[in-house]
């Protein structure tokens, strides 16, 4: 019948059609199945009256080719079933963090969110504070059916005092399950977001303003102007078993008398739209930043060399860290492969540290080191935690403030008189510095003086005075393991 | 029904196939032309039919349907007005 009248008046031009927006699909071919071109919502479902209208938005403002919408968890899972956009389906809650990377990978993405109020304001409540916190070039589309739709209508952060949802049988109780969240007013307390609105679509006279507020943020997007955030009152008729009438009245009445309706936040007009630069992960522009002069030379690797394990361990603020760089580095310049792998508490001074430096002519496989050719134990509690890793043959140094130690059988074990040597060399900070001196003689890292000079004043490269001071600390350990250890 | 008349009114066009029966758009018609149906349609919907005429091309029931492919609405342009 309506076919017939159709045919009678299809003179092009001659009128306006409401119609399927053109960036929706006609027919769901990723859907397929026995209805390939009706939506896999249920009857008077909001989202479909949503998606209409944010395909409208898209069709009006000629974005289609830029658009990248990230389909949520949730009933809307499939939203990249029905709009000819670019997608991509996020994780539970992390649409925020994968529009974020979208939108600085690609600058002049519009990239929006489709997310409902388990994802958006349960698991993913965080996630959304933040990328609205750095006013991430998205926006959001937030829709609030006070309830979790796809998994059976359980209760969400939104749902309603008193509302009764398959988890809640007697009504939501404020006592044991807390408030609705305010999303909107929530992120209003935020700087950085340009547009935020309350919006319903439960009858037509919403829908309309809904409309013009859709299609402003995503007018925010097509601007590159930042953050927009449009929360939707929308029905889930099926799961709070209503009928058509009924989900009206219930969004209008009480939903609504929940979340009221309005805008929070409108800066489109002042706001300019925000240009991020290019990164440049070229290697040029990374070695830059990371000062690497590529003029440095390094030795050749001596075959003969195997490899040396080395663990240095105190307390934290001993320079046990700074000790393993200084010696990784000096490994460097001595055309070693090497790993440096520090292991600490949470304090920054005080708890115990240590670090495994592994020096090697081969590449190196792990970086742990369990039973060190060289143990370096600064104070007592470190001699006495790893002494028993340190096998025949080994070497053991420790501080000679640690009495009364009989170190285990075989070892090589030396007491160095390191703060002493460290005090009266002008700085009773530079325990470590003696202590390098000392695997300096030994001979077993196969290292120069002058590499571990170099080590040296790279690592104080930022404190000039210290490298004349530690370079004579180094030299007044390495005399005295020299004169003293045999 | 003169072919005139039909030209310029307005009308909707109901999808049967697609239609799900929610019955949204006979609740905002305001011309009330519009009713839920006795038929099945092979989907097992009492799809939405149009009494034929008395559609004054508000759009109302093609905003607030939820299905993009189920309703349109077709609203003839006015003809100048001659001078």
């Amino acid at each position: 019948m309506a076919g017939e009248i159709q045919k009678k008046c299809s003179a092009p031009g001659s009128e306006k059609v409401y119609k399927r927006p053109d960036s929706m699909n006609e027919i769901y071919l990723r859907k397929g199945g026995a209805a390939p071109t009706a939506t896999h919502y249920c009857s008077g479902c909001g989202h479909g009256i949503i998606h209409k209208l944010i395909g409208e938005a898209i069709d009006d403002l000629g974005i289609q080719d830029r658009c990248v919408l990230i389909s949520p968890v949730g009933c809307a899972v499939f939203a990249y079933y029905y709009f000819d956009i670019g997608n991509v389906q996020a994780a539970h809650g992390r649409a925020p963090a994968v529009g974020t990377g979208i939108s600085r990978a690609r600058d002049n993405a519009v990239v929006m969110s489709y997310q409902g109020d388990g994802d958006l304001a349960s698991i993913g409540l965080n996630e959304t504070i933040q990328a609205a916190n750095r006013g991430e070039k998205m926006c959001v589309f937030f829709v609030n059916n006070t309830i979790y739709g796809m998994t059976g209508g359980q209760m969400a952060p939104t749902t309603l005092v008193g509302e009764i949802t398959t988890t809640c049988q007697e009504g939501r109780n404020s006592d044991y399950t807390g408030f609705p969240l305010h999303m909107c007013e929530i992120l209003s307390n935020l700087t950085a977001p340009v547009f935020i609105e309350r919006v319903s679509v439960s009858d037509i006279k919403h829908i309309r303003k809904a409309k013009i507020a859709i299609k402003k943020a995503l007018e925010v997007q097509r601007d590159g102007k930042g953050y927009a955030f449009v929360e939707i009152l929308a029905g889930c008729p099926n799961n709070l078993r209503q009928d058509s009438k009924e989900s009206i009245d219930f969004i209008n009445n009480e939903v609504e008398k929940e979340f009221p309706l309005g805008n929070f936040r409108d800066r489109i007009a002042d706001t300019t739209p925000l240009i991020r630069p290019d990164s440049d992960f070229s290697k040029a522009k990374l070695d830059e930043v990371f000062g690497i002069v590529e003029s440095v030379e390094y030795a050749t690797p001596d075959p003969d060399f195997k490899k040396c394990l080395v663990k240095i361990a105190g307390f934290g603020g001993q320079g046990v860290l700074s000790m393993g760089t200084i010696l990784a580095q000096a490994g460097i310049y001595g055309g070693k492969n090497v790993s440096w792998y520090p292991s600490y508490g949470p304090e920054q001074r005080g708890g115990t540290a240590n670090c495994s430096v592994v020096l090697s002519a081969r590449p190196i496989g792990s970086p742990v080191v369990y039973t060190p050719d060289i143990l370096v134990a600064l104070n007592r509690p470190s001699l006495e935690k790893f002494d028993k890793d340190v096998g025949p043959g080994s070497y053991l140094i420790y501080d000679s403030s640690v009495d009364n130690y009989t170190p285990p059988a075989g070892v090589k074990a030396y007491c160095v008189p390191a703060v002493d040597i460290a005090m009266k060399s002008g700085s009773a900070k530079a325990v470590n510095t003696v202590m390098l001196g000392v695997i300096l003689s030994l001979g077993q890292v196969d290292l120069t003086e002058k590499e571990f000079e170099k080590a040296i004043a790279e690592s104080f490269a930022d404190r000039p005075k210290l490298i004349e001071l530690n370079l004579q600390i180094l030299k007044a350990g390495y005399e005295w393991a020299k004169e003293n250890l045999k | 029904m003169s072919d005139t008349q039909e030209k310029q009114s307005p009308y909707p066009v109901i999808h049967a196939l697609e239609c799900k029966a929610c019955g949204r758009c006979v609740l905002e018609c305001p011309k009330h032309v519009l009713e839920l149906g006795t038929v099945l349609n092979e989907r097992g919907y009492a799809f939405v039919t149009y009494k034929g005429e008395g559609c004054s091309g508000c759009s109302n029931c093609f905003y607030t349907c939820p299905e993009p492919n189920a309703v349109s609405v077709h609203v003839p342009k006015k003809e100048k007005a001659e001078a």
